[in-house]
C-alpha cells in the first residue's frame, strides 16, 4: 500500500507573533514545529505500514524553503521519504490544494493522511478540497480507522460527543484529530537516519502554483483587544462564593 | 438585488440554536435571504424561520445526513438561485460541509469560523493562530461563502415574516463517503460549542471521578462540562471534551474553570468567554490573567459551595 501523509510547518504553539507589512507575520523569530494535527496522521501511517508490510510512506509538505526542516522531522519519526513542493508565494486554499494535488495525481497513493486543520491559519479547508480536486472520498475529524480490503471505515467525533461510523472507498483522504494515537517521538537514531533519506523537491512553478489565482486573500491581521484585569474575591471560602454569585448576577448579568 | 443563501442545520431533527445568529447576518446584509433546510416538514421550525425572504425545503426518501449528498445538493441549489453569499454555522456538520460545497463552485471561496462580517466591502474577519490574531479576508471570488462562529452574532429574534417556500429535490448521485451510523454518547451532554455557560477542570481536578462535582454544577445551570489538556492527558476526561487549541474552541456567556492554571493551549480556546471564573489554589496562576472574576482557595471547598449556592437560588 501507498500512504501520503500532508504535513505543514506552522509556528510553535507558544511563539509570539508579530505582524509584518500588515496582513502577514513575521518568520524570522520563531520557533517552527510541525503542525500537530499532522503528527497524528504521521503516526497513523507509520502503524499502518507496521501492519502491511511492503507499504510505503511518503510525506509532502507545501511551503518555503524553511518547511523542509518538518519533513526530516517527519522522517525522523520514521516515515521513508519525502516531497518539497517549494513555493515562497502566499496562497489561498484551492490554489495550495490544486498544487498538492497535481503532484499527488502523478504519485497515485491509496491513502492520504493529514491534520484536519492546520493551527496557523486554522481554515479547515485543504483536506476537502485535496480531495475534491483528486476526485476521492473524504472525512474529517477522524478518530479511529480501520483499513479492510479495498476500503477504509473510520469515526469521527461530531458534536456532544456523539460519534459518526463512515466508509470509504479507497483511495481517499483521512484527516485526523487528537484522540487517532499518540504519535511517537523521534528516536536519536531516527534524527540521524533522516538526514540521508530520500527528499525530492519540485518548484512550484512546475505544479502550476500562481498567487494570481487566489479567490480571497488576508488583507489584514491584527491582535485582538486584551480584556482588562479582573476582580479578585477576598474572605472565606463562603463569602467569596456569595459575593461571586452576587456579581454574576448584578453585575455581569449572566446567571 | 444581491442574494444570501443561509444553511439551517438540524441535527437529529433538531434546530441548532446558532442558526438563529446566522439568520441575524442574512437580516442585516439587506440582501434578499434565502433559507435552505433539509426537512420533510418545515412546520416545527416555522416560527424561528426569521428574516426570510424565502425558504428552499430539500426533500427526499431519505434525509439523513450524507456529506456528499448534501454538499452537491447545496452546490445546485446556489447555482440555481444564482446565490452570490452563502452563510451558516461553523458547527461539526457545517466545517466539513461548507469546503464540500465550496470546492464543487469554481467561482466560490469559503472562509470558516468568521467572528465578523462586512459585506459591503466584501471582508470577513476570523481568528487565526488559535485567536492571537484576527485576519480580515478579502473575497475577490463571484461567489463568497462564510461560516460563522456560535455565540458571536446576535440572534434573530421577532416574528417570521412571511416567506415563499420552493422544493427542491435531494441529489441521489455521487455519493463517496458514506454514513454507515451515529454513534450517540453515552450520556447526554450539552454542546460545548454552543453552550451558554461551562464549567471545566483541569489538573486540579486530580482523578476522573472527581468530575462528578463539576457535573453537579453544569447539571444545575444546564452548562456543559469542558476540560482542559492536562485534564484529558492525564485521563480524567474524554478527547471531544477538551477545550483548547487542540479541542474545542468556546465562547459561552459563562465559563468557570477549575482547578485550571491556564496554559496558553487552554486559554487561547477560551479567552473570547464573555464572562470568565477562574477558581485555583495557586494565585499565581495565569488564568487569574484572564478572569473577570477570581477565587484563590481549594476547589474541592468552593465548588461544591458555589453548587449549593446556586441551588439555593431555585
Amino acid at each position: 500500500m501507498k500512504i501520503f501523509v500532508c504535513i505543514k510547518q506552522v509556528p510553535d504553539t507558544e511563539a509570539s507573533l508579530n505582524i509584518k507589512e500588515g496582513n502577514r507575520i513575521d518568520g524570522s523569530n520563531i520557533k517552527w514545529i510541525i503542525n500537530p494535527y499532522d503528527e497524528y496522521a504521521v503516526e497513523e501511517a507509520l502503524q499502518l505500514q507496521e501492519k502491511n508490510p511492503g507499504s510505503t510512506v511518503t510525506a509532502i509538505t507545501l511551503g518555503p524553503e524553511r518547511a523542509e526542516d518538518v519533513l526530516r522531522k517527519a522522517m525522523a519519526m520514521g516515515i521513508g521519504d519525502a516531497i518539497h513542493l517549494e513555493s515562497e508565494q502566499i496562497l489561498d486554499h484551492k490554489t495550495a490544494a490544486r498544487a498538492l494535488a497535481s503532484v499527488l495525481k502523478e504519485e497515485k497513493p491509496d491513502l492520504i493522511l493529514m491534520g484536519k486543520q492546520a493551527i496557523d491559519d486554522d481554515a479547515f479547508l485543504s483536506h476537502v478540497y485535496l480531495a475534491e480536486y483528486l476526485g476521492v472520498p473524504v472525512t474529517t475529524n477522524v478518530i479511529s480507522l480501520h483499513l479492510e480490503e479495498g476500503k477504509v471505515v473510520v469515526e469521527r467525533d461530531i458534536d456532544e460527543g456523539d460519534r459518526e461510523k463512515i466508509e470509504m472507498a479507497l483511495p481517499c483522504v483521512v484527516a485526523a484529530t487528537k484522540g487517532l494515537n499518540e504519535p511517537r517521538y523521534a528516536s536519536l537514531m531516527g534524527i540521524m537516519k533522516a538526514k540521508n533519506k530520500p527528499l525530492k523537491k519540485i518548484a512550484a512553478t512546475d505544479a502550476q502554483i500562481d498567487p494570481a489565482d487566489n479567490q480571497v486573500d488576508v488583507t489584514r491581521l491584527s491582535v485582538p483587544p486584551e480584556k482588562p484585569a479582573g476582580k479578585m474575591l477576598e474572605g472565606e471560602p463562603g463569602e467569596m462564593v456569595d459575593k461571586l454569585v452576587e456579581l454574576l448576577q448584578n453585575e455581569a448579568q449572566v446567571l | 438585488m444581491a442574494k444570501i443563501g443561509v444553511y439551517i442545520e438540524l441535527k437529529n431533527g433538531v434546530f441548532k440554536k446558532s442558526n438563529s445568529e446566522a439568520l441575524e447576518v442574512a437580516r442585516q446584509s439587506g440582501m434578499e435571504v434565502f433559507g435552505v433546510i433539509f426537512a420533510p416538514d418545515i412546520e416545527p421550525y416555522k416560527d424561528r424561520l426569521i428574516g426570510l425572504d424565502h425558504l428552499i425545503q430539500v426533500k427526499g426518501d431519505n434525509l439523513g445526513y450524507q456529506p456528499d449528498l448534501y454538499a452537491q445538493t447545496l452546490a445546485g441549489i446556489i447555482r440555481e438561485f444564482d446565490l452570490e453569499y452563502f452563510t451558516g454555522i461553523f458547527s461539526a456538520q457545517g466545517r466539513e460541509l461548507f469546503p464540500r460545497v465550496s470546492a464543487k463552485l469554481d467561482d466560490a471561496a469559503l472562509v470558516n469560523d468568521c467572528v465578523k462580517v462586512d459585506l459591503k466591502s466584501n471582508t470577513v474577519t476570523k481568528p487565526v493562530y488559535a485567536g492571537k490574531l484576527l485576519a480580515e479576508n478579502t473575497f475577490k471570488s463571484a461567489r463568497k461563502m462564510f461560516t460563522l462562529r456560535p455565540n458571536i452574532f446576535p440572534p434573530a429574534e421577532g416574528d417570521p415574516a412571511d416567506f415563499d417556500t420552493r422544493e427542491y429535490a435531494l441529489s441521489d448521485t455521487g455519493i463517496k463517503t458514506r454514513v454507515m451510523e451515529t454513534i450517540k454518547s453515552e450520556i447526554s451532554r450539552v454542546d460545548l460549542s454552543e453552550a451558554e455557560i461551562i464549567v471545566s477542570g483541569g489538573r486540579g481536578m486530580k482523578e476522573k471521578a472527581n468530575f462528578k462535582i463539576l457535573e453537579d454544577l453544569a447539571g444545575l445551570l444546564n452548562a456543559a462540562v469542558g476540560a482542559s489538556r492536562a485534564a484529558v492527558d492525564s485521563g480524567y476526561a474524554s478527547h471531544d471534551m477538551q477545550v483548547g487549541q487542540t479541542g474545542k474552541v468556546v465562547n459561552p456567556k459563562l465559563y468557570i474553570a477549575c482547578g485550571i492554571s491556564g496554559a496558553i493551549q487552554h486559554l487561547v480556546g477560551m479567552k473570547t468567554s464573555k464572562v470568565i471564573v477562574a477558581i485555583n489554589k495557586d494565585p499565581e496562576a495565569p488564568i487569574f490573567k484572564k478572569a473577570d472574576y477570581g477565587i484563590v482557595g481549594d476547589l474541592f471547598t468552593i465548588v461544591p459551595l458555589l453548587t449549593a449556592k446556586v441551588k439555593s437560588l431555585g
